[in-house]
């Protein structure tokens, strides 16, 4: 899929959070999305962001505009090298929690996005990768 | 580090949230507004978020703790502002927002507290009781 801009964030402190909530309202607007369309992509991003933090003690994100059958859409890439997700259907599921919060990130954000997808492997890391489309 | 700043109006603490916070801020300004409502003896709490551009899970579940722990103190919250979009993103994203009461403006909202703590005025009954002092 042609990819016509991309730009990589370290995430390693929930300052860093704040900063791709930034990137990613700006990155949204630039891209023509409605008010609910950005306020949905920020605050999955703000969720996959955090949990770079809190689970993986820190990662990356990588914002790319993507096109692909005359649609244009923005694609979050969060990446991390730590303890990976052992279930991840369970780790999806509304109310799972391994660190004590809502267990609303995983799987609220998938709501909030078109496309979600998610790979891990225990002991290397995860990547999980969300797409919405104008 | 930066804090959010807490203003007492009466025997209400009135927060509202211009910055877009991070966890860390978030916390500080939980453990702030317990202290206040305890050393001011608040009644009420109104928090403005009409500013808030997204409420996540973990606002979400600050602003719930914020309504828990004022509760168990004796006051009562109330959030205001909360933009439509962001209404909208929370009920997908699953969160309910348990306990907290909410209106639609700063307006509404101390009226909410007011009848919330059983009383008809705020202001203008405690100066009415100040002025009689002072006669």
């Amino acid at each position: 899929m042609p990819v016509e801009r991309n730009e990589t964030l370290a995430v390693n402190r929930s300052e860093d959070v704040v900063l791709v909530r930034a990137k990613t309202r700006d990155w949204s607007i630039s891209l023509g999305f409605t008010i609910v369309e950005q306020t949905k992509m920020v605050t999955a991003a703000s969720e996959l962001a955090r949990n770079l933090v809190v689970h993986a003690g820190g990662g990356t994100v990588r914002l790319e505009t993507i096109n692909s059958e005359q649609r244009r859409g923005l694609r979050l890439t969060f990446e991390d090298q730590g303890p990976g997700i052992a279930d991840i259907q369970q780790a999806l599921r509304d109310g799972f929690s391994s660190k004590g919060g809502l267990g609303l990130g995983l799987s609220g954000s998938k709501r909030l996005v078109n496309e979600f997808d998610i790979s891990s492997t225990p002991g290397e890391g995860t990547r999980i990768c969300i797409v919405r489309w104008k | 580090m930066d804090r959010i700043p807490i203003l007492k109006l009466g025997d209400c603490l009135l927060v509202s949230i211009q910055v877009d916070m991070h966890d860390r801020l978030a916390i500080s300004l939980q453990d702030d507004l317990t202290e206040r409502i305890n050393k001011d003896r608040a009644r009420g709490v109104l928090i403005d978020i009409s500013a808030l551009e997204i409420v996540d899970s973990f606002i979400g579940r600050m602003l719930s703790n914020i309504a828990a722990m004022a509760r168990v103190l004796d006051a009562r919250t109330v959030v205001v502002g909360m933009r439509p979009a962001v209404a909208i993103t929370l009920v997908e994203l699953g969160l309910s927002l348990e306990g907290v009461a909410t209106a639609l403006n700063v307006e509404r909202g101390m009226e909410l507290i007011l009848s919330l703590t059983g009383r008809k005025r705020l202001l203008a009954g405690e100066l009415n009781h100040n002025a009689r002092r002072k006669e």
